[in-house]
Parts: structure tokens; sequence; C-alpha cells
């Protein structure tokens, strides 16, 4: 092989900079989120199993629902009946956007559109 | 290891078996259609109208009320430049809400000529903002309200193009800013920068079973709303004791909202 050392020097500093990602961040790992819920022991609008895999779903169904089809009443899997609305049901209990809804949010580094239009009053000091 | 036709076909039969079975697995979570239906005590409809009775709107001097209420109802921003501004329900002369017949008739009293003419979005039947909205933002209900869906709205503006009263508005700002200090509905939204508004009739109110802002607000019993499609509605009742206008029949929009002159 020509140039052996440059290429056998290459490729290690190649190696070690392609990786330098998973070595730099070894065993730092961001820790979990830990949402902050306001209200203890009330039930969600569906279990929590369900609202934590399936809530970006549900609140697409219930958006079509209400806006598009103009009902705006939903029967849940436990037979209650839920007025649809984000701003008025959803956030009357998770008020607290910043310890709720933002803390996986920013982990999982996505940005909903919702609070472009949907606020809570407490959020709303910031801009009214 | 060479595979022979009719083990290739067992093993590929069987890989796509379980392959179906894991797609199900992953789409279960997401349709748990449980039902929807409509509140207790909704007003439904089959078309809504509204009648604008000019005799007793113009009465008392320089009010706002009907105004007022629709811009807290729905925390409408108030910005100065025409261009900007924002307004769902509002006032103009009798020559820019009527434009054809005041041009072909010009012998109408001065009094009708300076009567303060609400104007807002005419929910028509046969609406041109529909007809061309590419995304389908904007839409005519079963009820014969024009609705928008904000968040499907593209802002392409074909819809303030089409529209031949001018009843929409573009948010060329963050609408938020022209909100600074006052005082907001907490049960509504804002929009966003970039969408095009216009007056809702009030379907948010109506799934609860309340008149629209204006007409609740109006102290003169100027404004009445109500269903067309029913013979004994107010509406109805109004507009077949009274003559009623609409804005530019010729065009063929069949405008749901109707003045009574004089």
């Amino acid at each position: 092989m020509y140039d052996s050392g440059k290429v056998i020097a290459g490729l290690v500093i190649f190696v070690a900079i392609a990786t330098f990602p998973f070595w730099f961040g070894m065993g730092k790992a961001a820790p979990m989120p830990k949402p902050e819920i306001l209200t203890k022991g009330q039930k969600c609008v569906e279990s929590k199993e369900y609202m934590r895999s399936t809530h970006m779903q549900l609140l697409n169904e219930w958006r079509d629902w209400a806006l598009r089809d103009g009902k705006r009443l939903y029967e849940n899997e436990r037979g209650e009946k839920i007025y649809i609305s984000l701003q008025n049901t959803c956030m009357k209990c998770h008020s607290n956007k910043d310890k709720f809804c933002d803390k996986c949010h920013e982990y999982a580094s996505i940005k909903p559109y919702c609070w472009d239009c949907h606020y809570v009053p407490k959020e709303s000091k910031k801009w009214n | 290891m060479e595979l022979k036709r009719r083990q290739f076909l067992k093993i590929a039969g069987a890989a796509g078996l379980l392959g179906a079975g894991a797609a199900q697995g992953l789409f279960e979570g997401t349709a748990q259609a449980s039902r929807v239906m409509h509140p207790e005590g909704a007003l439904i409809g089959k078309r809504w109208a509204m009648v604008i009775d000019m005799r007793k709107c113009g009465e008392k001097e320089g009010c706002n009320d009907c105004i007022n209420a629709c811009n807290f109802v729905h925390n409408i921003p108030h910005f100065d430049t025409p261009k900007e501004e924002i307004k769902w329900i509002w006032k103009d002369e009798y020559e820019h809400v009527f434009t054809d017949i005041s041009t072909l008739d010009p012998y109408v009293p001065e009094r009708i000529k300076e009567l303060p003419f609400l104007v807002m979005c005419n929910h028509c039947d046969n609406p041109p903002c529909v007809r061309v909205c590419p995304t389908k933002a904007t839409f005519r209900r079963p009820d014969g309200i024009v609705a928008m869906d904000y968040h499907r709205c593209i802002g392409c503006r074909f819809c303030m193009a089409a529209c031949p009263y001018g009843s929409r508005n573009f948010n060329w700002r963050d609408p938020r800013l022209g909100l600074k200090g006052r005082k907001l509905n907490y049960e509504f939204p804002t929009r966003m920068r970039g969408v095009v508004e216009k007056c809702n009739f009030c379907v948010e109110r109506l799934a609860k079973g309340k008149m629209p802002a204006c007409v609740e607000a109006c102290k003169e019993g100027a404004l009445t709303f109500g269903d067309l499609a029913d013979p004994n509605s107010e509406v109805r009742k109004l507009l077949s004791e009274n003559y009623a206008l609409r804005r530019k029949p010729q065009l063929g929009t069949k405008p749901s909202v109707f003045y009574i002159i004089a």
C-alpha cells in the first residue's frame, strides 16, 4: 500500500471525528422530563396511557369534529361526555403549559403550532 | 442452502402475515372513535341568516355596541393602517354597501345615504371564497355558515380576491401585537400571522345555545338572527313583513345578510 501512514492516520482522524457526538455525549443522557400535573386524582379525557401516546391524534380528531363537522361533544371510553375544546377543556386542567406541555415537547424537540393561537390566561401576560 | 420454490412461498407467506399483524397493531391506537355529538341546547339550523333593520340601527348616534362586542368576543386585534386592519363587523356608507343601486339610482333620500350600514361576512349560499380556496380552509357548513379552519389556511388570499364584499382580512402581522393591553376573551383563541380571517356567525356561541355576540349586544333590537329554512322563525317573519335588500344580488352569491332599509 502506498502512503499507508497517511491513509491510516487519516482514517483514524475520520473515525474519531465521525464518532465524536457518540463518545462526547456518553453517560450524559438528558433526564426524562417530568411534566407537572396540577389536578392530581382527576381523570383526563381518556386513560393516562392513551393520552400519553395518542393525544396528538385525539387533538387532530377533536379539531376536525368541532370545526368541520360542528360537533362539539365527545363521549369517551368511560361514557363521560366532554366538551371539545383545547383552550376551554384541556387547558383548564393543564393550565401550566410551561411545566406540562412544554416539558416533553422540548425534550423531544417538537414545536407544535397549537399555541400560535390557543393560549392560557397565564401565558397571555407575555404578549397581552 | 438452495431454496426451493415451495419453501420460498411458505416463508414469504408467513412473513407477510406477521407484517400485516404488526401494521394493524401500529394503527390500532389511533382510531378510538368514540361518539361525537352536538352539545345539549346547541342552536341547530338549516340556513342561518341575519336581518339588519336600518330603521332601528341608525337611531343611537355613534353606537358601536355590536362592533365592540364582536371585537372582544373574538379577540380581534386593532391596527391603525387600513392595510393591516382586521374587522369582522364594521360600518360603511350606503354608497359602498350598495354599490350597484347607489350608482343606478341617485335619487335616494339623504337620510338613507348617511346611515351607518353594518357590514360583515354575508355567509353566501354560493360563496366564491369557498370555491377558490385551494386547501378547503374555508368551507360552507350544512347550516349555511361559511366557516374557516385557520389550521388549514396557507395565507394565499385567493378568498380575499374572490369575496365581492371585502369581508376578509389578512393578518400581515402577528395579531397578538394588536391586542396589547386589551381585555381578552380567554375562551376564544387568537389567530396567527399569515392567515385570513372573517366573521364566523359565532359558531362557537351557537354550539352553546347563545345568539351571536353582535345580536346579543344590540340594545335597539336592530339585529335579528335565525333560521331562514324555518317559516316560523323571527327572520322569516321580518322578511315577510318588510322589503329587504341583499348586497350585490346580481352576482348570484345569495347572501344570508338582509337589510331592511325603510
